[in-house]
């Protein structure tokens, strides 16, 4: 397909912007005057929008299909959140707006607050942070900040981190200026409890831990994890990405954690955007409430909402203004739309891994063989070793049946890793389906392993050369030097799924 | 009792807890020691239907009074640019809005497609190399800065001007600890940025960030900012409106080493601060140190173009410690508005679009002169869409007068600046029209001085 840049012809364009008569003449001096006009695509409305449409014809969202995308929580995104989001009141509220004229947007703020507080079991909540990796940082300035006041940030310089984590917590851990230390999984897929106790000292500042971890199990241990962390002093830190599974069954300030993210987009239905865009709200304990970020949501003794700047203890700001604004809109919306039923929601997701997971562990290889939370992770070991078809082709082929796939590689500790995430929107008729998929490409991995290793046979493109691109990147268009699109060819009706 | 998104039956249920081997739901939950349980209901309002909920949030939209109910000159960071319907249309579109990141880029070649466009544009406007696929927000995004020229330089300290928006060097400083950085704010001098002591100033420095146009709306000597860093071996970073590149000329061809800026004007609605998009470009030599997605062209099995995300070997999910940035989920979707603005406008567009801003804002100072009689501050200094005025006494109190009379007049720029109390910062976008500005000189004329 072409891209936009080869549709361009000069003279044409999209848009009309408002000219006044009568006005003084622009005036830019003439050292600071563009001297060549930026080459943007040069197109009218209905070639913008027939462009964008087919490239969107070109995507898989949750919208189109399954997506059981492992760690991602790719649940449906209902619609009344874009028609929400879209009242001018909201939208168009201009984020400098005085405390008076922003009443609604402020207490909408104070009230999802109050709300992600009682589902994390915490005493105070900033919205700011833009994404769960935002808020992990924001997280660990809290446990240094905190950590300052109490004299002791010298002396506590490490962060403990399970070998199952996200590739985002040992990079929050680096961006926040702390040292790692890594702890090994057990053979039930918990963290390994006599490993932890000889790396937890008073040096340690913080565990960050996600639970029910990237293998989708809860740690059996975790009372004896906080006896040990709290014991020595540290603190703990909860990466909510798995959040789905315990809504309104388990909470993670009664487990002994202090600091927690929320990712908006995953557990409260902020629709991802293709990458974008998150919200990755903090809850903490009451003792770190005076760090965190400015301003803070206050609501009033005459019950009128505010902002306080006036935190002198505060780590500072993490990003613009409150945070995510459009963001909040949706994801308040959705919890008023489950209130306390939100454990059914947990236990949907839950009950769908785990049939999921029950239908395929005789075929595919299962490394920790318990019930799981919200996901599981398989491996295609055997089958690589069997037949030569790996987890990748396992994903490539199932993209043929109509399915997006899991999340592959990941976590580390289970080779040719299969993450899957059902979520709790999917109808019991789309799992089987799902599960007779993934089983029949078990059996063509054995018949036939050239089906799965050259898929996708039924994708607007085969597969694409990842490593060509790193070797020789090409991350533009180059205009008159751009190699030319391929030419046309008869569009295929309807791709069909599966053989 | 079902719920409009779940789908579970009685039967179902019942099938599924057989196929799983358990006798009930809480069953499935047996790992979680009793003790870490709730045993309760979670204490929340009760679950609303849709229509109750939109009657809800419809009473929580009226108590804001946004844009369309008040003439609002409104702006710092944050512009009333009119937004165009394809941006709806596009953004709407569920293939989009409801896919995530393109891990499987054979089912996101539209995502990939689009963000590769929109590197383009931002290459195009900023006259830089490389573009990724975007940050959170301007502020975010010239934080993610300061780590690539620390790394790039090896050295520690950045200086930023007091004329660069005063979130941004607050977010700069708020990262800075963990980076290992020291921040040093360079004073302006009437409104503006002074070359020689940006040079002395960027002596030993990794890198300088000024913003164009500062967040007085003042034009900054851009070019002879970016020639100091450099003499000092500093890397220059413009902090940029992007809306201000077709007439204004773009960093990479005055020097700088990264441009980079809040992308909300370009194709995004204020939406109260949030979810917009930060672009972040650079140089060439930079591209390894790039934080966030990249997105790169390369073929497919059967030799046809196709898009992936490239250079993954910078990122968390592949390098971990080690990465440039911890970043993943960035503003895909807002990016995806700014493209598709950003195409609507087209080169004659973005040139028309600022040439009108300019025009209006240079009425708006001789309007506010001769009808208030208030006084620019910095009268010297070019402007671009935005401007500040002395109004003779405390400007929050001006705001609350005039907004009683309907109009929000811009922002107290003595929130930030000392001495400054009574200055008002006046933003005006090509949706103000010449007889809303006679509107704001007569209202000035009534509540000002």
């Amino acid at each position: 397909m072409k891209l936009i840049y080869e549709k361009s012809q000069a003279g044409r364009r999209a848009s009309a912007i408002p000219r006044h008569e009568g006005l003084p003449a622009p005036e830019v001096p003439a050292e600071l005057r563009r001297a060549e006009p930026p080459r943007l695509p040069e197109v009218p409305e209905f070639e913008l929008v027939r462009h964008f449409t087919e490239l969107s014809t070109r995507n898989f969202g949750v919208d189109t299909g399954f997506y059981p995308l492992g760690s991602c929580t790719m649940k449906y995104n209902p619609r009344i959140n874009e028609r929400l989001v879209g009242l001018p009141g909201f939208a168009q509220l201009h984020p400098h707006q005085e405390e008076d004229g922003a009443q609604g947007a402020l207490e909408l703020e104070w009230r999802l607050e109050q709300i992600l507080a009682e589902v994390t079991g915490l005493d105070a909540v900033s919205l700011q942070p833009a994404a769960g990796s935002q808020g992990e940082l924001t997280g660990l300035m809290l446990v240094r900040a905190y950590f300052e006041d109490r004299g002791e940030s010298a002396q506590r310089r490490k962060v403990v981190i399970p070998d199952t984590a996200h590739g985002t917590n040992p990079a929050s851990v680096t961006m926040s200026g702390y040292e790692l230390t890594h702890v090994q999984t057990d053979a039930r897929g918990n963290i390994d409890v006599e490993d932890l106790r000889a790396k937890v000292d008073e040096h340690t500042a913080a565990l960050m831990l996600t639970n029910p971890s990237t293998l989708g199990l809860f740690d059996e241990n975790i009372e004896e994890l906080e006896r040990i962390f709290h014991g020595a002093g540290a603190l703990m830190y909860y990466d909510g990405a798995n959040l789905n599974a315990v809504c309104g069954i388990s909470r993670p300030g009664d487990m002994g954690f202090d600091i927690v993210h929320i990712n908006l987009h995953k557990t409260f239905s902020q629709p991802h955007g293709g990458g974008g865009p998150g919200g990755g709200p903090v809850a903490v304990r009451g003792m770190l409430e005076p760090f965190l970020p400015v301003p803070a949501v206050i609501k009033r003794g005459d019950g009128s909402f505010g902002l306080d700047f006036d935190r002198p203890r505060s780590i500072g700001k993490v990003r613009g203004f409150t945070g995510p604004f459009g963001v909040f809109v949706r994801a308040y919306a959705y919890m008023r739309m489950y209130g306390p039923r939100l454990r059914e929601m947990s236990e949907a997701a839950v009950l769908n891994a785990n049939y999921v997971l029950a239908r395929l562990k005789g075929v595919y290889e299962l490394p920790y063989d318990r019930l799981c939370m919200h996901e599981f992770v398989l491996s295609a070991r055997d089958m690589k070793r069997d037949h030569g078809a790996t987890a990748l082709d396992v994903a490539k082929r199932l993209m043929d049946y109509g399915f997006h796939p899991p999340t592959i590689y990941f976590p580390l500790v289970v080779p040719e890793a299969l993450m899957i995430e059902p979520t709790e929107t999917e109808t019991k008729e789309t799992l089987d389906a799902f599960c007779e998929a993934m089983l029949a490409i078990a059996r063509e991995a054995a018949a036939s392993p050239e089906l799965l290793k050259e898929a996708p046979h039924h994708r607007p493109v085969r597969r694409l050369d990842e490593v060509r691109a790193a070797r020789n990147p090409v991350v533009k268009y180059a205009f008159e030097q751009h190699p030319a699109a391929e030419p046309a060819r008869p569009v295929a009706a309807e791709a069909p799924k599966g053989p | 009792m079902t719920h409009p998104f779940l789908a579970l039956t009685d039967s179902d249920l019942e099938e599924m807890l057989r196929t799983v081997g358990v006798t009930s739901v809480d069953e499935l939950f047996r790992d979680i020691p009793a003790a870490m349980r709730l045993g309760r209901s979670l204490e929340l309002e009760p679950a609303l239907s849709e229509h109750e909920l939109s009657a809800h949030m419809a009473e929580l939209a009226a108590r804001n009074v946004d844009t369309t109910r008040e003439l609002s000159f409104l702006g710092a960071g944050i512009y009333d640019h009119y937004v165009p319907a394809v941006v709806d249309t596009v953004l709407q579109r569920g293939e989009f809005l409801t896919a995530y990141t393109p891990y499987q880029p054979e089912m996101s070649q539209g995502v990939l497609q689009s963000i590769f466009e929109y590197q383009t544009a931002i290459c195009e406007l900023t006259g830089m190399d490389v573009s990724n696929a975007s940050g959170y927000d301007g502020e975010t995004v010239t934080a993610d800065a300061c780590f690539i020229a620390k790394h790039a330089t090896g050295k520690t300290k950045i200086v930023v001007t007091e004329a660069t928006n005063p979130q941004v060097r607050q977010v700069v400083k708020t990262y800075a600890p963990g980076f290992g950085l020291e921040i040093v704010e360079l004073p302006h001098r009437n409104g503006t940025t002074d070359p020689d002591e940006l040079r002395r100033a960027a002596e030993g420095a990794a890198a300088v960030i000024f913003q164009q146009p500062n967040f007085f709306g003042c034009l900054e000597p851009a070019p002879d900012l970016a020639a100091a860093a450099n003499e000092a071996a500093a890397l220059p970073i413009a902090h940029v409106d992007p809306l201000s590149l077709g007439v204004l000329e773009a960093p990479g061809r005055y020097g700088c080493a990264i441009a980079l800026g809040e992308g909300q004007a370009a194709g995004n609605v204020p939406s109260y601060g949030g979810p917009h998009y930060g672009f972040l470009a650079a140089r060439q030599e930079f591209i390894r140190r790039m934080p966030g997605r990249i997105v790169g062209e390369t073929v497919d099995a059967a030799g046809e173009r196709g898009y992936v995300l490239t250079l993954q070997t910078r990122e968390q999910h592949i390098r971990r410690e080690k990465a440039t940035s911890n970043i993943t989920t960035n503003q895909t979707l807002l990016a995806l508005g700014g493209l598709v603005y950003l195409t609507w406008l087209g080169p004659q567009g973005i040139r028309e679009l600022g040439e009108t801003c300019l025009s209006l804002a240079a009425y708006a100072q001789q309007r506010l002169q001769e009808v208030a009689g208030l006084e620019r501050v910095f009268a010297e200094r070019a402007t671009f869409k935005e401007f500040a005025v002395r109004v003779g006494r405390n400007a929050r109190d001006v705001i609350r007068d005039a907004r009683a009379r309907g109009v929000h007049p811009g922002y107290a720029l003595g929130r930030d600046y000392e001495g400054m109390d009574d200055v008002l910062l006046v933003a005006v976008t090509e949706k103000r029209t010449p007889l809303e500005i006679d509107r704001l000189a007569a209202v000035l004329a009534e509540v000002a001085r």
